[in-house]
């Protein structure tokens, strides 16, 4: 093992002394799925193509796809480093501390971590404010459920996942009174059958409405199959399922800022920051609400869109309690991000436990 | 929790969908392992038949003729690993995995183009009079016509090993392959021919994850059946009926946490979600526990005439 990784490390160098002619900056992103899975991944590999677009020749972009998480990703990450790459990108929660392990190793190498909440003076961490479109959503949802019951496929218990079934439970229930949510938990981002099965069982149960948070097409294939089951494409348009099941989706736009961290990298600007965008800068997309929706529920549903975007309405405004029944937030308060990033409660009304 | 919400009719007919791709691909990986081979490629040959079945079965319309192209293709991907491990008698466990690999990776290039498009599916077929049996004709009798046939195939497979000549010469080719060459029989055609029938399979298996279960072609879609398939020929002591039993409990418990879970059931998640793995390792241990499972004798070994 110790001999495959010096010659490893031998033949990176060798490649980072003969390609250093070729680009001034490479840059690296960590996948954990597919590039051809029609979500999550496929969003932010578009990021990266955008990124070889824009500055053509002077960047050159290395990536490594369904990389599992946990000490893989750090064997992968070191890989990237050795072969010279100046800035990573590892684009999913699970990468969070091995990201922080391998960037103390490479204090030069920049890397950017998508989801989490650890930094440090290499490391800096963005994310999208995915919860201000499953408001719209949670709205769409309330208004077209027949059954009042809604299915949500959750992948892990972590808090971006949390605040995204409290945001759409909320805006639901103030669409919809009688609304329930019946959550099940994956324990996978990926996996096509299993998050198929997990519809059809939604479905079997009466749910008329699928949210998902796993990054498949698969959903989508169950809801269509069934017939009168409305779907949201997730980190993807999805579009090939519209104009039903698929009525609207939440659009990760990462683009921008791969260009812009990796224009910091060239121009020598760099530093560690927290991002955290929503639909008003554009980091989120609110895919077309597509003619299968009412058209005044559509109005309703864009007029929360932009009330969002502007920043004059928050998608966690008071009076909002939690679970047991405790105040969160007071009459017209607003949720400070500190608690939205580790938000690890359901709100009242939920029903079930959120797995420890 | 409102377990009243599980309707148990559903919850039947879907577990026998889920379980009819893994166990495809186990009775095939059966025949093999009778024969004395060791393919751990199924996972790979799986996932071939997955995406030759989808693109054959986009171009054409045809469903039924995807799932034969999708068994042609696996079994010719299985000759590859026949070649290497009968002729050039490499090792079947390193091959097994390489064909994996080489599985995962041809299949995602192949697919490419196919990413987000969408199949006909197969219709089922209600069995006249059967499937107007209440209850028991919707949960049994109101499947796609690969359901039923998966289940013939294990019917025919018992009946071949248990019956036939040809299943017992396979049967002596798997135990010792040595006596069998002795007495005259061609140890690595049957062999090769063992080996291209689990293509086969696991290229059905695959292919209705990709045309029925799912329906669409996504990346890495199998997801690591073939992998619980191997467990499951294991855990069936190789026998053909066990085999049917073993994906179905697989099967069943994998949709039936799906819905505990929607029904809120209130079992932590964690356990809900381990259980298929679990109650599959729990009953292999018990299996191994009663002694001789009837692994074949030659399981694994390569064999040379010379020797």
């Amino acid at each position: 093992m110790s001999l495959k990784s010096i010659l490893t490390g031998a033949v990176a160098a060798l490649g980072l002394t003969t390609g250093a002619y070729a680009a001034d900056v490479k840059v690296g992103f960590v996948y954990v799925g597919p590039v051809g899975d029609g979500g999550w991944t496929y969003e932010h590999n578009k990021g990266r193509l955008a990124v070889e677009e824009h500055f053509g020749d002077k960047v050159e972009t290395i990536f490594q796809e369904s990389v599992p998480e946990g000490a893989d990703s750090e064997r992968v990450m070191t890989q990237m480093a050795l072969q010279g790459a100046d800035l990573i990108f590892t684009t999913s929660f699970g990468y969070m501390d091995p990201t922080i392990n391998v960037a103390a190793k490479f204090p030069n190498v920049k890397f950017e971590h998508a989801t989490g909440y650890k930094r440090s003076d290499n490391v800096s961490t963005y994310s999208a404010r995915f919860y201000e479109g499953r408001a719209i959503q949670g709205h769409i949802a309330g208004k077209m459920t027949k059954t009042n019951k809604i299915g949500y496929i959750g992948s892990f218990p972590i808090p971006e996942v949390i605040r995204g079934i409290n945001s759409a439970y909320i805006h639901a229930k103030k669409a919809n009174p009688n609304v329930e949510f019946s959550i099940i938990w994956a324990y996978t981002w990926f996996d096509p059958a299993k998050e198929a099965d997990a519809a059809k069982a939604l479905i079997e149960q009466g749910a008329d409405v699928i949210l998902q948070h796993t990054d498949s097409t698969a959903p989508q294939a169950a809801a269509e199959k069934a017939g009168n089951v409305v779907t949201f494409g997730q980190a993807s348009d999805m579009a090939e399922y519209g104009p039903f099941p698929r009525v609207s989706s939440i659009i990760d736009n990462w683009a921008p800022y791969y260009i812009a961290r990796t224009q910091a990298v060239l121009d020598g600007t760099w530093t560690s920051i927290d991002t955290w965008d929503g639909i008003g800068a554009g980091m989120v997309g609110i895919g077309e609400i597509s003619s299968a929706v009412p058209a005044d529920v559509k109005a309703e549903a864009e007029a929360l869109r932009d009330a969002l975007a502007s920043g004059e309405y928050h998608a966690f405004t008071g009076p909002i309690n939690k679970q047991d029944g405790s105040v969160w937030l007071a009459e017209g308060e607003t949720a400070d991000d500190g608690t939205l990033a580790g938000m690890n409660f359901y709100v009242e009304g939920l029903t079930g436990d959120i797995p420890q | 929790m409102d377990l009243s919400s599980i309707n148990p009719v559903l919850l039947i007919a879907s577990l026998m969908v889920s379980a009819t791709p893994i166990m495809l691909a186990a009775i095939g990986e059966t025949i093999v392992e009778k024969a004395g081979v060791l393919n751990l490629g199924v996972e790979g040959m799986m996932i071939t038949g997955a995406v030759v079945g989808f693109v054959v079965g986009i171009n054409t319309g045809s469903p039924m003729l995807g799932f034969l192209a999708a068994a042609v293709a696996s079994a010719i991907l299985s000759i590859s690993f026949g070649f290497l491990t009968l002729y050039l008698l490499s090792n079947q466990v390193a091959t097994g995995l390489g064909l994996t690999l080489v599985g995962l990776g041809l299949s995602a290039l192949i697919g490419k183009p196919y990413e987000g498009m969408k199949s006909t599916t197969l219709d089922p077929i209600e069995i006249p009079i059967l499937s107007d049996i209440p209850i028991v004709g919707k949960m049994l009798f109101a499947h796609d016509p690969m359901v039923y046939f998966s289940i013939i195939l294990v019917g025919a497979v018992w009946a071949f090993l248990k019956y036939s000549r040809a299943g017992l010469v396979l049967r002596a080719v798997g135990e010792n392959h040595n006596a069998a060459h002795a007495l005259g029989y061609k140890v690595v055609r049957i062999r090769m021919l063992a080996i291209m029938f689990g293509g086969a399979c696991s290229g059905l298996g695959g292919a209705y994850i990709s045309l029925v279960r799912v329906p669409q072609w996504t990346e890495g879609m199998t997801a690591g059946a073939g992998w619980i398939a191997l467990a499951i020929v294991v855990f069936a002591s190789w026998k053909p009926w066990r085999i049917l039993l073993g994906a179905y409990l697989f099967g069943g418990v994998t949709v039936l946490q799906l819905n505990l879970q929607a029904a809120g059931v209130a079992i932590p998640v964690e356990y809900l979600s381990m259980s298929p793995y679990l109650i599959t390792i729990i009953v292999l241990v018990f299996i191994s526990a009663l002694g001789n499972q009837g692994a074949p004798a030659s399981l694994g070994r390569s064999f040379h005439a010379s020797t």
